[in-house]
């Protein structure tokens, strides 16, 4: 399997690490939400009269436990992923006999 | 790209809402529908839901020092459309409102609308005008996913502008300033984003092609110069 695009991603993600590493060691970002930046421009624009209509029901009680429910978020969604994903690799190469042959069907040839 | 809770006045929440709650009952409708006729496609239904979960967890910093979070709708919207992407960007909301305090139940419609709808839609529609330009399969699914993020935050940014108008400016004025927030934070992200979907479309096709080939989402052809080149 080419892993070609693996690489590409590989690197885009890698140009992204490298210029956050530098912003945040040369500039005193605070790397707070994006949504939160909102409100302040709310805030600003109608003077800091605005009341929300509405408050949450229930909140993180702190930024440890919302960290929590994000990790477990994204968990579950990892976690779907890769049984279905394996689930179909593996039926593909049963289904295909190469299993027993000890190779799968689109094996590792790193061309 | 979240409108919190409470920060859309009266009107604004409820014209969001009775904007998006037909989308939603459509594409409820037509997932009962494609469920009941195919069984086979709903692990491809969780993967994609599941995508949508995974990416909206992650809040990345950008190069404008704040740090926003992709949406992952890409996945849902090219292969079962936009308003099945609705139900499932609907789920995510549901729960980052409920249990992160991130977003809102008032400011759902309003979030279901970029997030579910506008986004899905332009994914949607790049990826068929690309797959008709006959561009590359993953260069086209990577622009469709970073335009279809991208088109969300873009709309987030026009709903805080109509609900909060520049006194002087006005609208223009005041998308402006959201627009500096949403939309240019977010340009590196949906690279990111969009390099990612294409990812795992390459792991989809390579595992599970005839459903895609069935659903109509890639001809056979394209499944097997793919296949051609990276198996």
């Amino acid at each position: 399997m080419s892993r070609k695009l693996e690489l590409i991603v590989l690197a885009i993600v890698l140009v992204f690490t490298v210029q956050f590493l530098y912003m945040s060691s040369t500039t005193d970002a605070e790397y707070g939400g994006a949504d939160g930046e909102a409100e302040g421009v709310i805030e600003e624009i109608t003077g800091g009269t605005y009341e929300p209509i509405a408050d949450p029901i229930w909140e993180p009680p702190s930024g440890e436990i919302e960290s929590l429910l994000f990790g477990l978020q994204a968990a579950i969604g990892a976690g779907i992923i890769g049984y279905f994903l394996g689930y179909y690799r593996a039926k593909n190469l049963y289904e295909s006999g190469a299993a027993y042959k000890g190779k799968s069907r689109d094996s590792e040839t790193h061309s | 790209m979240h409108v919190m809770e409470g920060f859309l006045p009266t009107p604004w929440w409820q014209i969001w809402f009775a904007i998006s709650i037909p989308v939603i009952a459509f594409g409820i409708y037509k997932m009962n529908k494609l469920v009941s006729e195919k069984r086979e496609i709903l692990p491809l239904l969780a993967v994609a839901g599941a995508f949508i979960f995974v990416l909206s967890s992650l809040k990345l910093p950008s190069v404008t020092g704040s740090c926003s979070h992709p949406t992952g709708t890409g996945v849902a919207a090219i292969i079962f459309g936009p308003a099945i992407s609705a139900v499932l960007g609907t789920i995510v909301l549901l729960y980052q409102a409920l249990f992160l305090a991130h977003g809102g139940l008032t400011t759902l419609g309003a979030n279901v609308f970029s997030m579910g709808i506008v986004g899905p839609v332009v994914a949607y529609l790049v990826y068929k005008a690309g797959m008709k330009a006959k561009l590359n399969f993953f260069l086209v699914v990577f622009l469709a996913a970073t335009l279809g993020d991208w088109a969300t935050y873009v709309v987030t940014s026009v709903e805080l502008a109509l609900a909060f108008p520049d006194p002087t400016g006005g609208f223009v004025a005041s998308f402006g300033r959201f627009a500096t927030v949403f939309a240019v934070t977010q340009v590196p992200l949906a690279i990111m984003e969009g390099a990612v979907t294409a990812l795992l479309f390459k792991y989809v096709i390579n595992v599970k092609s005839d459903i895609l080939v069935e659903l109509k989402v890639v001809e056979e052809s394209v499944v097997r110069k793919l296949r051609g080149i990276s198996a």
